[in-house]
């Protein structure tokens, strides 16, 4: 029988090994430092929030447009203007189909803009609104897109204050399509950035994960699978602003829509240069949902929520934190999932519920399904 | 979820992992190939690897059906997806992989009808529902996917279907484990075996390994506990100088096999003469074309692919990385030609392949490593 000679695989016992790391090292500096776009075509990865998107804004897009407000990438720009701090963001929405359990189009349109204001600490105050429509779309489901806009901005106690309407032949548009923009005022309380993660902070999540974009693909009926899973869609003002006044104790908060937990986990070690250690069995999936990623074979921390955050804070504040959290609504399964460590890997590591370890990295493209 | 947490429960992988502990030579190294990329699914989504004593590793084998579909076999589904008037259709996973001329997510791009499916029969539907369309279907996997293919085609000519093809890359999992152990450098010693192939095939087909080639064969299941067992149940077979054929997985795999799921392959596919596998080269009688009764539904004969063998490249030693003879690392393209986002060779291609692990991963593996020599010392 043949086998090898016992070798301690000790660190850097071989020279090559070391080259190779230096190498790949080397290789992803550069790649951080100045991403270059190279593809010819887009493709629908440049769409599914992980790295092939990332390359796309900060290869492609953001450099032709450079501004201080633009650079940092965030969730929305900030401004200063007259003295008063204020934040801006745009967000197109283009799901199929138009509604499904838990919310629509038009919901989502409200939600996703006044989170991303709401993820700087700014207290969303108006929306303008934009909707294309595609010739022959039936005016009973634009008048009920335009109801669940309305409800959708009373609860979150926004504006719309301006719009645009156009209409594309048939074929051109998915049914209709909605873009928001939005102003908030920043929160004096405010000290947020995602380089500012420390060793021994805390990782929170606001609630269960996965929810809207399982309601979503089961929405699409391509599967033959009938399940309760709703959108979780909702404004997140409620439990950004109960968060605030823990003020430099909350590091940062970010919304965790496409790429999912996994994707912003990996954003935040990146640019705080840490690493993340995540420990799955405190990440908190309900059951149905946890099922269908299972059958479908995809994980639910690359999966979208639209109505969830990932907040980190000092340790002293944790328990704080998880208290302000549970009593807002929709927040009540807000969980610890894991904590900053010190190593400056920019990666992020999860503790499996069976024991042992891996990396969770950035969604190389879509999320597609494993054949086995 | 019942009947799935409790295979992946951590007090039994904790005391699993105390008895592999205490049954393995300190001073032997012992290299145990998982054949099929389920395993290393598992292996790698659970920290499986991290239960195991460091002298014990685990090398990736050659069965992850996606990544070892040849580059020239991807150009070829490109150039069917390109012909005016065809739907292409395939699994997931498939759209990524790297063709000499791009993928087939680019082919899409550029203005290709290709469209995922979830099984064959999801095809079949779709060009029942577009009489007018071309539809064809790219059919990869081991003997686990090729009976669902094979049930399509009896279900499509039964029904009169006329716009229906497959583009038949089905292979078999015997000949590149044959393949493999011919090799006069190969360092494995032991095989986890293909739980799901299993399941059609049998545990009959694997005894060669045992009786030829005096490696233990433990076929097993896909949930962690299953995997850290079936590694128990090698360990066990070397310290006893046993070497068995033994079925972790009997919950799922009956020794003769699904015979009903033989029939119809035997009835619908045929056995190439010889089939290219990306890393590995050609190897005889590896893959299943149609067979003539199912000519009307042949992919291949109806469409002119351009059929032309996109070598791999030279420097590329996947090969050698498969058969353990050398470490990712030491491979001369890794980390300068061939990354995950440009992958060249098979180890590459899939995020579970051993060099795209190695890539993303390997700073960790070597901190767990120095960890490692910590707690011993």
């Amino acid at each position: 029988m043949t086998s090898t000679p016992a070798t301690a695989p000790l660190a850097f016992a071989d020279e090559r090994e070391r080259e190779a790391l230096a190498k790949i090292a080397r290789a992803r500096a550069v790649a951080t430092r100045a991403p270059r776009f190279h593809d010819a075509h887009i493709t629908m990865a440049h769409g599914a929030g992980g790295k092939a998107s990332a390359a796309l804004v900060a290869g492609l897009i953001a450099p032709g447009l450079a501004s201080p407000a633009l650079d940092a990438l965030d969730d929305a720009g900030l401004l200063q203007i007259g003295g008063l701090g204020l934040a801006m963001t745009t967000d197109s929405f283009v799901v199929r189909p138009l509604r499904f359990p838990g919310g629509s189009i038009g919901e989502l349109a409200v939600n996703g803009t006044v989170n991303d204001l709401a993820m700087v600490g700014a207290k969303p105050l108006a929306l303008t609104l934009s909707l294309v429509l595609e010739e022959g779309l039936d005016t009973e489901t634009l008048r009920g897109e335009v109801d669940a806009i309305a409800k959708a901005a009373r609860a979150a106690d926004v504006q719309i204050v301006a719009g645009d309407t156009k209409v594309v032949e048939r074929g051109h548009a998915d049914g209709m399509y909605v873009c928001t923009t939005g102003v908030g005022r920043r929160d004096a309380r405010a000290r947020l950035s995602p380089a500012s993660l420390r060793p021994g902070d805390r990782i929170i999540v606001s609630g269960s994960i996965g929810e809207h974009g399982m309601a979503i693909m089961l929405a699409r009926r391509e599967f033959e699978l009938d399940s309760e899973i709703a959108s979780d869609t909702q404004s997140l003002w409620p439990a950004a602003d109960a968060l605030l006044s823990l003020e430099g104790d909350l590091r940062c908060m970010r919304d965790a829509t496409r790429g999912g937990v996994a994707t912003v986990l990996n954003e935040l070690a990146t640019a705080s240069n840490v690493t993340v250690v995540v420990n799955e069995e405190r990440v908190p999936i309900l059951a149905p949902v946890a099922g269908a990623c299972e059958l479908l074979g995809i994980d639910p921390m690359y999966v979208a929520n639209e109505g969830k955050l990932v907040a980190v804070v000092a340790p002293s504040v944790a328990d704080r934190a998880i208290e302000l959290l549970t009593h807002v609504q929709g927040c009540e399964r807000a969980s610890v999932i894991g904590e900053v460590s010190a190593d400056p890997t920019g990666m992020v590591l999860v503790n499996t519920a069976f024991g042992g370890r891996r990396v969770m990295d950035m969604l190389v493209g879509d999320p597609l399904p494993r054949i086995c | 979820m019942k009947f799935v947490d409790e295979f992946r429960n951590a007090e039994l992988g904790a005391a699993l992992s105390e008895r592999i502990a205490s049954v393995v030579d300190p001073a032997r190294h012992y290299k145990i190939m998982e054949v099929c990329g389920g395993h290393t699914h598992t292996i790698y989504r659970y920290g499986v690897a991290d239960l195991l004593p460091p002298n014990v590793e685990l090398v990736h084998g050659p069965g992850c059906p996606v990544c070892v579909i040849p580059m020239g076999r991807v150009d070829d589904a490109i150039a069917i997806a390109k012909q005016p008037n065809v739907v292409l259709t395939c699994f997931g996973d498939m759209m990524r992989v790297p063709g000499g001329t791009g993928t087939l997510t680019d082919a899409k791009a550029a203005g290709a009808d290709v469209r995922m499916v979830y099984s064959p029969l999801d095809a079949l539907r779709i060009a029942q529902a577009s009489p007018d369309r071309e539809v064809v279907f790219f059919a990869v996997g081991f003997e686990t996917t090729a009976p669902s293919t094979a049930l399509t085609l009896l279900r499509a000519k039964a029904e009169g279907v006329r716009n229906f093809f497959v583009f038949s890359n089905h292979v078999t999992i015997v000949p590149p484990i044959r393949a493999l152990l011919e090799s006069p450098d190969l360092r494995l010693d032991g095989f986890i075996g293909p739980g799901h192939v299993c399941t059609v095939v049998g545990a009959r087909p694997f005894r060669f390994i045992a009786a030829d080639y005096g490696k233990p064969v433990v076929i097993s299941g896909f949930e962690p506990l299953d995997v850290l067992q079936s590694a128990y149940m090698i360990l066990c077979q070397l310290a006893d100088g046993r070497c068995e054929v033994e079925n972790q997985y009997t919950r799922v795999v009956p020794t003769e096999g699904n015979l009903a799921a033989f029939r119809v392959l035997a009835q619908v596919f045929d056995l190439r003469p010889h089939f290219e596998w990306r890393g590995l080269g050609f190897i005889s009688q590896s893959a299943l074309k149609l067979s003539a009764d199912f000519a009307d539904f042949d992919a291949e004969l109806r469409y002119a692919v351009p059929g032309v063998r996109v070598a791999d490249p030279k420097a590329c030693q996947c090969g050698e990385v498969l058969k353990g003879v050398i470490k990712p690392w030491e491979c001369k393209v890794f980390g300068t030609a061939c990354t995950p986002e440009h992958p060249i060779g098979t180890c590459m291609v899939s995020s579970e392949g051993a060099c795209a692990a190695y890539y993303n991963f390997g700073r960790l593996t070597r901190r767990r490593s120095e960890h490692r020599v910590e707690l011993a010392s």
